[in-house]
């Protein structure tokens, strides 16, 4: 009896250590970033290596796969941050941030290009023009917002507007034309900076982590809009106000979408309103999923999110290492989005739930025997 | 109960003035006035029969996403896997037709198999296992995308004779022809898709009218806590709705295909967009429990209508579309909020 | 089974997770009578009711239904219907966006097709004999909300049921509407339909019923026939106390200390809100518990969900020490220092997912502003502060507060308004669903908060609790304030009578 009670406890211990680790939500992403990585490793270590070369400008460069997947997830990295926020207070998903991408890049474009579509000098500081694309997309953020807290309309429908006429817009900003910037400063802001070898967007993403660390560190959006989203009423009854929470949610995504637009149009120089940033809401919303994060609303884990950002770049890094073509790539992406989202939703994990608690007990008994 | 009492009179008004019943004729009327300025103010060539009838042969597959799309939307779901299915649906068409040398009709049975898989697995999925359909649909939408690429990369035009005899069929409508320039008597004519896609119309129309299952879609839609209380199945039903939705996915497809006698990654992009855009514009309700297929159909209609006449202004670059698509959606759809809205006052 | 009964429940038993929410408890319907249900909140009738139409299975007991040999199995609400028993919910569960005939008629056809003219002619010959002033074709939702409980019931009515239940079906209608119903219930009774039904308005009760089956806590109290049973014998049977049981007296907290001629902390005039309530004038001074009592229904929480702004008022002056205020929404009585712990807790009061930290923090944080948040190592000093004050047992303040027992959620509430150290508190039924010990232990806190100069309004279904803490009770009924109780009224025999009104 008492030798029984003993195994029972060790037992007991031994799950919770294991029940800790996996219901860390920082689990799931480290867990798939490791599958990669020892998929990698099997299948093709050159995959991890790194070399020193020179650009086009003679500056040295870091390359290699590592280095891609960290440059080329910082626009992701970027969104997921707001679209954590989203998520969480309004329990739905913004559709529209690859149009707005391409509305925020165009605008970007065209402060610095004035009226000439292929101008010699640049016709305002680049800051201007950056402070101009976050003004803007500010604004489309809170037109989404509106539509969601005020006129109580589903967060992926009301954005279906902006993602149907996001693209023209952008288009129509510069009349059609595509502009070329053919100053070299302001390409730095998406490739190297000359003289070091890393490449810019990452310190950008860098920056907004740590921006966003600070803001929910200084301010209380986090306890608010895990509030709004897990109950408004009692929340209204705290004296939050659901709607403002859900606006502010939205505008804070717009923020985020400045930079991610204004990172890609410095990668090219130019703007192509069809292809920019095109399938990048299914990647971000991938992103906070991965992250463990309920697409529901609710509580949220920022770092989870960002680590799934670079998970998403990893895998799709990997599909393209593989010759696996762009298109074909969404393909492999739905199946993991519908395993992810089967496995967590409720009904399923009361089975599982179910099923352990058949499994366990007979497992102890043949332990206990 | 006397039928003279004013109270009964005004509930007789009301009566026939349920929420479907308005926005449908809100709807009629602005594909009414919209078609009659253009004719007043754009001039003959929207007076000419055949310019209506080019519309509905360019949006017969439209009109049928639209209809399984107004389905889903009735019993409160979304799926916005129908455009890449249609692409994916032209793909393996195409494929079997020219590479592998199959024959028309069993190209069909493919286009119906591969709707109905896709029907079948998303309504597992939305309404078994309760998972939102909007993320359902998205992982479908994009599942389609990638096999159509991998299924074949490039755009390719089909061949086969059967086939191409079959996509050049016109059907002749009598006394809609007009004199051309030089006196000779052009016939209207109509393609076969036509055909297809106003049976499809009739079909669900009488479904959703006069069949207990469609009724059920619109208690599910109303209120599904109620509609199971009323002794609904209402998972069944909304199984059904995407079941439905994905088959008319399939011939909507095969109609895309035959319109267009070609199989590509890029075909009918965005046409999920337009199908819930038109099922809005057609008076059925995000919120569920409102709609009508008579109302999609001139949903469909008032949309490419407003693109003809958008075209005919000169403004034919894609953005005005795009952007006049997405300003009547975002008006259709603060309308539909205000007016729940109000209703909800007005009950308390 | 009993001769002439169409409906036996034997030893029904219901459990929840932590709750016993039915014990043995029988009851039986017999053929043409109308049967009232009475109980408090949390009595157990809902439950009872769930339990007989299939929503919830059951966890003990039988059911004996005329004209099946064995005892039956009902799995879900079509079970229920296809057994011939009906059921009218006090929310409307039709569809609005189907027309009337639709709603009475879907779910229950034979056929895959839907017969629009036959259908209409039936529904509006229904609807006449009946005398419900609706048509066929019109859209429910264009119909008052009587109208539409009216129609759930032809509805009910026209499935031949043997056993119809009309759970609350009148706490929307006006008294004519009430009369015609009452018609209604009258020819169906001499049908020889078997009717349950459920209300909290005594004079109904005494209007239709041949009899009552009353529960308390999940248990059965007893079943009378009305003529046996005075008004004020049944009050006393639901709240669980003996009418000539006069012992309570009033505890040692000594009222004398306030003063009742000085400025009340908070006063208002003619408060009307858009929930249903009569326009009320109220006042409170420092230091004083009262209390608002009224059964289930009377107004009594929606009167102070109107004082803290939590639904919207319609008029009214609201004034905090002698100052005139304007009380929009919740954020304004905070910051005149009102707090009100409500009265549905899962609904109104958690926030499930959050860790008990900051369901404590909570109200304060939102006090103190957007751009001020509390560090960690302060929101871990409060929180540990009143977990030890309160003895809220929880594994850790990181714990999410859904996975804490009734008892200690309704303390983490507590702790979140008292944290924001209100002058003015407000509990709403505080006491409901918790343990005797919890019990107390709130009730101690009451008059320790009243001895520190606060003001509290404490409201619960319990009578003695209230006689025990308030120094003054304000009685309310349909939602009308009907009297105030102090002093030497403030006993059992004085507020049942006034709760129940009418003959004594």
């Amino acid at each position: 009896m008492a030798a029984s009670q003993n195994s029972l406890k060790a037992k007991g211990s031994g799950e919770n250590f294991f029940s800790r680790l996996i219901h860390n939500q920082l689990f799931i992403p480290i867990a798939a970033l490791a599958v990669l990585v020892l998929f990698n490793l099997i299948a093709d270590p050159s995959f991890f290596a790194l070399s020193l070369d020179k650009n086009s400008a003679g500056d040295p460069v870091l390359s290699g796969y590592l280095v891609t997947i960290l440059d080329n997830a910082s626009e992701l990295a970027i969104l997921a941050i707001g679209m954590t926020l989203v998520t969480s207070a309004s329990g739905g998903q913004d559709i529209s941030v690859g149009s707005a991408i391409a509305i925020a890049g165009s605008v970007v474009l065209r402060v610095l290009c004035g009226t000439d579509s292929r101008p010699t000098a640049l016709q305002a500081p680049i800051i201007v023009a950056f402070i101009i694309c976050v003004l803007v997309s500010m604004a489309f953020g809170a037109f989404n917002g509106v539509l969601v807290a005020y006129f109580k309309i589903q967060p992926m429908v009301a954005t279906l507007i902006l993602f149907t006429a996001g693209r023209s817009i952008a288009a129509w900003i510069n009349n059609n034309e595509l502009p070329v910037i053919s100053d070299p400063s302001f390409g730095y802001y998406g490739n190297f900076i000359p003289g070091i070898p890393i490449p810019t967007p990452v310190f950008i993403a860098i920056a907004c982590m740590i921006i966003i660390a600070l803001v929910l560190k200084f301010t209380n959006l986090r306890l608010f809009s895990q509030s709004v989203g897990i109950n408004p009423h009692s929340s209204r009854l705290n004296g939050i106000n659901p709607e403002v929470v859900k606006l502010i949610t939205f505008i804070i995504l717009g923020v985020c979408v400045a930079v991610a637009g204004f990172i890609k149009v410095s990668r090219l120089s130019t703007i192509n309103y069809s292809v920019v940033a095109k399938d990048i809401e299914m990647d971000v919303i991938l992103a906070v999923a991965l992250g463990g994060n309920a697409l529901g609303g609710g509580k949220f884990n920022m770092t989870a999110s960002i680590i799934g950002a670079y998970v998403i770049q990893f895998l799709t890094t990997t599909l393209f290492k593989f010759k696996v073509s762009s298109n074909a790539i969404s393909a492999y992406k739905a199946v993991v989005v519908i395993i992810l989202v089967v496995l967590s939703a409720p009904i399923v994990r009361e089975k599982l739930t179910e099923l352990r608690k058949k499994l366990v007990p007979e497992k102890s008994v043949k332990e206990a025997a | 109960m006397a039928t003279n009492n004013p109270i009964e009179k005004q509930a007789k008004k009301r009566a026939a003035l349920t929420d479907t019943n308005l926005l449908l004729i809100i709807t009629i009327a602005v594909f009414v006035i919209m078609y009659v300025c253009a004719v007043v103010f754009l001039g003959k060539g929207f007076a000419k029969p055949q310019t209506f009838f080019n519309i509905l042969n360019e949006n017969a597959s439209l009109i049928i996403l639209s209809c399984g799309m107004s389905l889903v939307m009735i019993t409160g779901g979304i799926d916005i896997s129908v455009g890449q299915v249609t692409a994916l649906v032209c793909m393996s068409c195409a494929v079997h037709l020219d590479f592998n040398g199959g024959n028309v009709f069993t190209a069909m049975l493919i286009a119906l198999g591969i709707g109905l898989a896709f029907g079948l697995v998303q309504g597992i999925l939305v309404a078994y296992l309760n998972i939102q359909p909007f993320i359902v649909t998205l992982a479908g939408m994009f599942f389609a995308k990638g096999m159509t690429t991998i299924i074949n990369a490039t755009q390719f035009n089909v061949e086969n004779e059967e086939f191409v005899a079959l996509k050049s069929t016109r059907l002749t409508v009598p006394g809609m022809g007009s004199t051309n320039k030089l006196g000779e008597y052009v016939p209207a004519y109509v393609e076969i898709g036509v055909v297809v896609a106003l049976v499809v119309v009739v079909v669900l129309f009488c479904l959703l009218r006069w069949t207990k299952l469609g009724r059920n879609f619109y208690a599910v839609g109303g209120n599904n806590q109620s509609a199971n209380m009323l002794g609904i199945n209402v998972k069944f039903t909304k199984f059904m709705a995407h079941l439905l939705c994905g088959l008319s996915a399939g011939i909507g497809g095969f109609v895309f295909f035959l319109h267009v006698g070609s199989g590509s990654p890029s075909h009918a992009a965005g046409a999920e967009m337009n199908a819930i855009a038109s099922s809005i514009i057609g008076g059925t309700m995000l919120t569920g429990g409102v709609g009508n297929i008579a109302g999609t159909f001139f949903g469909v209609l008032s949309l490419s209508t407003i693109k003809n006449i958008v075209a005919s202004l000169g403004l034919d670059e894609a953005w005005w579309t795009n952007i006049t698509v997405a300003a009547m959606l975002c008006i259709f759809l603060l309308l539909q909020s205000v007016i729940l809205a109000n209703k909800n006052k007005s009950k308390k | 089974m009993e001769l002439g009964a169409v409906l036996e429940m034997r030893g029904i038993c219901k459990y929840f997770p932590g709750v016993r929410a039915l014990e043995h408890v029988d009851f039986t319907l017999r053929e043409g009578e109308i049967h009232a249900l009475m109980g408090e909140n949390g009595a157990g009738k809902s439950t009872l009711i769930k339990v007989l139409t299939g929503v919830y299975p059951k966890d003990g007991g039988d059911i004996h239904l005329l004209g099946h040999d064995q005892a039956v199995n009902i799995r879900s609400p079509q079970d229920a219907q296809n057994m011939g028993i009906s059921t009218v919910y006090q929310e409307i569960t039709l569809c609005p966006n189907l027309t009337v005939a639709e709603n009475m008629y879907i779910g229950r056809t034979k056929g895959a097709l839907t017969n629009w003219k036959k259908m209409n002619t039936e529904a509006g010959k229904l609807l006449d004999s009946l005398g419900i002033p609706a048509l066929p074709a019109q859209q429910l939702g264009s119909c008052s909300i009587a109208v539409q409980q009216m129609v759930a019931i032809a509805r009910a009515v026209d499935m031949e049921c043997k056993v119809l239940i009309l759970d609350e079906p009148t706490s929307s209608l006006d008294e004519q509407e009430v009369e015609k119903l009452f018609g209604l219930m009258r020819s169906l009774k001499e049908k020889g339909v078997g009717i349950i039904f459920v209300t909290h308005f005594l004079e109904q009760v005494y209007e239709v019923c041949d009899r009552i089956t009353v529960l308390r806590d999940g248990k059965l109290v007893g079943e009378y026939v009305i003529e046996d049973l005075p008004r004020v014998q049944l009050v006393s049977k639901m709240l669980g106390k003996e009418f000539d049981d006069m012992a309570e007296i009033k505890s040692e907290s000594d009222t004398d200390n306030i003063d009742y001629n000085g400025t009340p902390v908070y006063e208002a005039h003619q408060l009307a809100g858009t929930t249903g309530i009569k326009p009320f004038d109220f006042s409170i001074h420092k230091g004083e518990v009262n209390g608002f009592t009224g059964l289930l229904g009377s107004g009594r929480s929606e009167c102070v969900r109107a004082i803290f702004g939590a639904d919207k008022t319609t008029g009214g002056k609201v004034m905090i020490d002698g100052k005139e205020v304007k009380i929009n929404k919740p954020l304004d009585a905070m910051k005149n220092g009102i707090s009100y712990l409500p009265e549905d807790r899962k609904r109104d009061g958690i926030v499930g997912d959050l860790s008990v930290r900051d369901n404590i923090i909570l109200a304060l944080q939102v006090m103190k502003g957007f751009f001020r948040p509390f560090t960690r190592a302060q929101a871990e000093a409060f929180a540990d502060e009143y977990i030890k004050m309160l003895n809220i047992k929880t594994a850790s303040s990181d714990t999410p507060i859904k996975s804490l027992s009734g008892g200690n959620q309704q303390k983490v509430i507590l702790a979140r308004w008292l944290l924001a150290n209100p002058v003015y508190l407000i509990l709403d039924e505080p006491t409901r669903g918790i343990d005797i010990g919890t019990k107390v232990e709130i009730q101690k806190l009451v008059l320790k908060l009243a001895a520190e100069g606060k003001s509290v309004t404490f409201i619960s279904s319990e009578i003695d609790e209230m006689i025990r803490t308030c120094s003054r009770l304000v009685v309310m009924r349909d939602g009308k304030v009907v009297g105030e109780l102090k002093g030497d009224d403030l006993n059992q025999n004085k507020i049942m009578a006034t709760i129940a009104g009418g003959e004594e």
